[in-house]
């Protein structure tokens, strides 16, 4: 480990503090903001009209709840722990990235500030937004690294249609990172008619909270829709974890449930080494990027590592402060499956079950197909299928060799 | 205690270390301080600058190029600590090479170079104070004086709570926004100086945005120095590397000259 001094005991719990990790480290300017953002967020979490708004929203614009299915025809392939798959990609737009897009755009209305910007990796968070913002009637901006802009274009074209400015960030390593970068200049220069909607449970407080509080819905749907179809608790939930939002949505409920495992899948990449991968837990030490303290990716000085990863929206050098706390409190257990085994997880699904998973939650899957078979068929596992393929075409097409087969 | 104001407005003058190189920075600071800055700011390259402007941003790149660490940066201050002693010596940094190196080694070693203060650009005044990054803890028991930002944008009870940690001055932005040049200043800036003057009897220094000789007699209408960084930075950029600590000096000189001033 690093020479960073970590307390040998939590410290108190203060606000937007998970164990020691979290906390609020930005420039003076933005404080005022978040002071009033966390105001805002507690005023409208308690505002019976505002959940209601935001519960039919979630219905009827989004989609909610998802379905919980049984991958039958995988489950016997692997023959061993029934696979169950949580369908946030059956969602508008097409991610869970919805669920939070749909909460801060109420709540940035709720706060009279007309002017939204956005950063996206994959491209979903960014989508989400847009059409949240087409939706609302507010000007939407989303920042985008150009590595991601060529790998997702798609994405790029969707944002545009629905209205949407993309502005393309050529600096550093041209993917989320500073994509986020570039969004907290435009927030600090604009703050007072802006709202940064953040897409991850990252950066200073209220972020991380808020951000897993608007996708709590994923993990209190699992819990109800397993009781209802198997009578009791899955033996674990699996997600992908790039900044966390998914994975924490679908954790949360069942934190206090001590007996279900809850796996978090990082981004292996290409290799082992320093830049080759975005597994934050096997290579990161505790830092401050973007505003919280977590794990961070980082070379012997302290300056922020380039990572890679085949998906997007896993590219980044740190994770959420709440999941650094999981982490060490080992409530969860992390672990990375890489590019190519993200790959044939993808195929597998879709040549099993017809269903066309993204990247980014194929690495959820991978997990799956590698404990299932060591399980019994009375073990459950639910993956949080976090997002639909289409957006990955194009890489996939390169990567599979798909044209002209 | 070196930070002090000799002339009205000081000048606290912001380098990006070991941009284009370590040898240069020391030259361009050495000869900056003959030709009138109070206070040299050193600014530690970081890799994602995010409360930089591009003119920042591109010197912390080169600066990166070539491997500038924290431990270089704090070996310059040395030198430059050693070479004029009468100036003023700040460390400028973001939050995360100083938690790698380790706080409180940090705060030995940046004493030990003879720094008069440390300003970490995303540390708030909170946080400082909290037992995960007691960096107020560290700064104070080697005596160097923590720098706080106060923005346009902060509250009276923020501006208090700076104010109550600050021990050399305050360092108030002059309008919301990154670090880079601007045509006018904002009425934001007299405003915020006059708010902080409740709350403190520190001198206050004025940054972000100032370019000008008529830009400095401005800000020396209300407040007691001006830090200039982009416009600096960028001189650097557009000058061979001999020729930088010369353009550096003629620029600093040119910033007292009235006659560039007279319009208002």
């Amino acid at each position: 480990m690093a020479s960073v001094i970590l307390p040998s005991a939590p410290s108190e719990s203060r606000p937007g503090r998970f164990g020691v990790y979290g906390g609020r480290y930005v420039p003076e300017t933005l404080m005022a903001a978040l002071v009033e953002l966390e105001r805002e967020y507690e005023a409208a979490k308690a505002d019976a009209a505002f959940q209601a708004k935001l519960n039919e929203l979630l219905r009827d614009f989004a989609g909610r709840p998802t379905p919980l299915y049984f991958a039958q025809r995988l489950t016997e392939s692997l023959g061993g722990a029934k696979i169950y798959l949580k369908r946030e990609d059956l969602l508008h737009t097409g991610a869970h990235k919805i669920n939070n897009a749909l909460g801060q755009g109420l709540l940035a209305k709720r706060m009279g500030k007309r002017r939204i910007i956005a950063e996206t990796g994959a491209g979903q968070h960014g989508v989400a937004t847009a059409a949240v913002c087409a939706h609302l009637g507010l000007e939407c901006i989303v920042y985008m690294g150009e590595v991601d802009m060529a790998r997702q274009e798609l994405n790029v074209l969707r944002m545009k249609l629905m209205g949407a400015e993309v502005r393309g960030v050529s600096s550093g390593s041209k993917t989320l990172k500073d994509a986020i970068s570039e969004a907290m200049r435009d927030w600090v220069t604009n703050v007072r008619t802006t709202h940064y909607l953040l897409g991850s449970a990252l950066g200073a407080h209220p972020y991380p909270t808020m951000v897993r509080d608007f996708h709590r819905c994923i993990s209190r749907e699992m819990k109800e829709q397993i009781l209802e179809k198997e009578g009791r608790l899955p033996t674990a939930v699996i997600a992908c974890v790039g900044g966390g939002s998914n994975a924490i949505g679908a954790f949360y409920e069942f934190i206090p449930e001590r007996d279900v495992r809850l796996i978090g899948v990082e981004a292996g990449g290409r290799g082992t080494a320093l830049g080759e991968h975005a597994a934050r837990f096997e290579g990161g030490v505790p830092g401050v990027l973007q505003g919280t303290f977590s794990y961070v990716l980082q070379d012997e000085n302290g300056q922020i590592a380039q990572t890679h990863s085949v998906s997007a929206g896993l590219d980044y050098a740190s994770i959420g402060p709440e999941h650094a706390m999981l982490h060490d409190s080992k409530r969860a257990e992390y672990t990375s499956r890489n590019d190519a085994e993200a790959l044939d997880a993808l195929v597998k699904l879709a040549r099993t079950e017809g269903i066309l998973p993204a990247l980014e939650s194929a690495h959820a899957v991978a997990e799956a197909l590698r404990i299932a078979p060591t399980l019994s068929p009375r073990d459950i596992l639910v993956v949080n299928l976090s997002g639909r393929g289409d957006k990955d075409m194009g890489i996939l097409a390169h990567e599979l060799h798909l044209e002209g087969k | 205690m070196p930070i002090h104001f000799q002339s009205k407005p000081g000048l606290v003058i912001y380098l990006t270390a070991g941009d284009p190189s370590i040898e240069a920075t020391r030259a361009i600071a050495i000869d900056a301080i003959d030709a009138g800055a109070d206070v040299i700011e050193l600014g530690v390259p970081f890799s994602d600058p995010l409360a930089d402007g591009p003119v920042i941003q591109r010197a912390s790149e080169r600066a990166l190029a070539h491997g500038v660490s924290l431990k270089d940066v704090l070996a310059l201050a040395k030198e430059i600590r050693t070479a004029r002693p009468q100036a003023g010596l700040i460390i400028f940094t973001y939050l995360n090479p100083i938690l790698r190196y380790g706080l409180a080694r940090f705060a030995d070693d940046a004493a030990a170079a003879g720094a008069d203060g440390v300003l970490v650009t995303d540390m708030i005044v909170e946080e400082a104070a909290d037992r995960v990054s007691d960096l107020l803890g560290e700064l104070s028991r080697v005596s160097l004086a923590p720098i706080f930002l106060a923005a346009p944008t902060s509250p009276d009870e923020r501006l208090q709570a700076i104010a109550a940690h600050s021990t050399a001055f305050i360092y108030a932005i002059s309008r919301v926004g990154i670090t880079g040049k601007q045509q006018s200043l904002a009425a934001d800036a007299s405003e915020l100086v006059a708010r902080i003057r409740r709350w403190s009897k520190l001198p206050v220094a004025v940054g972000f945005g100032i370019s000008s000789a008529q830009h400095v007699a401005q800000v020396g209408e209300f407040a007691d120095a001006v830090v200039i960084g982009s416009t600096i930075v960028e001189l650097i950029e557009r000058s061979a590397p001999a020729e930088a600590p010369g353009a550096v000096a003629r620029f600093i000189k040119g910033l007292r000259q009235p006659e560039t001033a007279l319009v208002r």
